[in-house]
């Protein structure tokens, strides 16, 4: 556990590049022990966020902060290709001080990833793999991971959520993911961090967010009094809106959206304005 | 020891699907006074979900008076929600079976049964 009160905190973030900004007023903190998830369409900043919470790129303004040792995982899963398994789990030892072996063989094993298999064999969804054991065995206190589970199949992704979340019960963990898979985030991820074109639209609790938004079908020219619509689809004669509720929730038709409903919800009114 | 599962697709929040599995166990005796639920870690292993949402489900049936934490031991029940009509052996539950059984003689499917099911439910609830 982290004995700052937060894990990752940003204030003023922004990054800028020759066609502009990729980042602007990112501000945001999350608390020692969540488990975020970072979404956005492609281009919304998300791996450029990771890299500056990592230290590996500085911001243009602002300061992003963690309060701990952080571990990271590119998306591109940096590896020796010329390295077998083994090679690169004694390369993990000799250069990290907090290397756990006896972790890092387990997770391995889990992967049913061969200790002389040459890393540059291995299929994408195993290289993600390795490169995550890599990670999660150096022990950091915040893990940030750039579309961890993007490559990999179904069973490979249900069993790198379980080792991820086991981790977080055991040493209270601060893991932020970025991903596109979002039906995978749901019970995985507690908290959502959403970019926009470069900023936060929207950020908190899932839970939190999920009850604060309804999804309502309705015919058209319905009126949501104070309610505002985030985005809204029309038929012919109805229109499916997903509304933040403003004050109480006095729609008896609508409910609650699922996480991903959400989430596209919120994409779909970006790509829109 | 309840064992959790966890419905990705159904639009319930998983925090909430803990919540009314335990609630369905004290329900169904599955579950009674002093029993311990799993340990965060332990559903974790299970089920893959997040540990905190475990714990935001465990605070959220302490809230309602059903599981207290004995720090240290884990989570236990508290109070049952058991009613005398569920019981194993119960007369209602020996004519819900003999009504199911007619339900199936005269042809009817489970997803029949089910909206019969409810909408008297509806009615009378």
């Amino acid at each position: 556990m982290l004995d700052v009160g937060f894990a990752v905190r940003a204030n003023g973030l922004g990054v800028r590049y020759r066609r502009g900004w990729a980042l602007r007023d990112c501000t945001f903190e999350l608390a020692p022990g969540t488990v975020t998830a970072l979404v956005g369409a492609n281009g919304a900043g998300k791996s450029t966020l990771l890299r500056l919470a990592a230290g590996l790129q500085r911001p243009t303004e602002g300061v992003v902060e963690v309060g701990g040792e952080v571990g990271f995982v590119a998306q591109e899963k940096p590896l020796y290709r010329a390295f077998t398994v083994a090679e690169m789990l004694r390369f993990g030892r000799s250069t990290n001080a907090s290397w756990d072996q006896e972790y890092a063989e387990q997770l391995v094993g889990e992967a049913r990833l061969s200790s002389d298999a040459k890393v540059g064999s291995l299929s994408g969804g195993h290289r993600a793999r390795l490169a995550l054991a890599l990670a999660l065995a150096r022990r950091p206190q915040v893990l940030l991971l750039d579309e961890p589970l993007s490559e990999m199949d179904p069973v490979a992704r249900e069993t790198t959520t379980r080792a991820l979340m086991v981790a977080v019960a055991e040493t209270g963990l601060t893991v932020v993911l970025s991903s596109h898979v979002l039906a995978e985030l749901e019970g995985v991820c507690d908290h959502l961090l959403l970019l926009d074109q470069g900023g936060v639209r929207l950020a908190g609790d899932v839970d939190e967010l999920v009850e604060g938004h309804r999804v309502v079908v309705a015919a058209r020219g319905a009126d949501f009094g104070d309610h505002e619509v985030v985005t809204s689809r029309e038929g012919e004669r109805q229109i499916t809106a997903l509304l933040r509720l403003v004050g109480p929730p006095d729609l008896p038709e609508a409910s609650a959206p699922a996480l991903n409903e959400l989430v596209v919800g919120y994409l779909r009114a970006g790509e829109a304005a | 020891m309840i064992e959790f599962r966890i419905d990705r697709r159904s639009g319930v929040s998983t925090y909430l699907q803990l919540v009314h599995q335990v609630k369905q166990a004290l329900r169904l005796g599955v579950l009674g006074v002093g029993d311990r639920l799993p340990t965060a870690k332990d559903v974790v292993a299970q089920t893959g979900i997040n540990p905190n949402t475990v714990l935001k489900a465990y605070r959220e049936l302490e809230r309602e008076g059903l599981v207290e934490p004995r720090p240290g031991l884990g989570t236990f029940v508290r109070r049952s929600l058991a009613t005398p009509g569920v019981a194993e052996d119960s007369p209602l539950r020996g004519d819900l079976l003999e009504w199911m059984d007619r339900a199936r003689e005269l042809g009817m499917g489970r997803d029949d049964v089910e909206a019969l099911f409810r909408s008297v439910l509806d009615k009378r609830f």
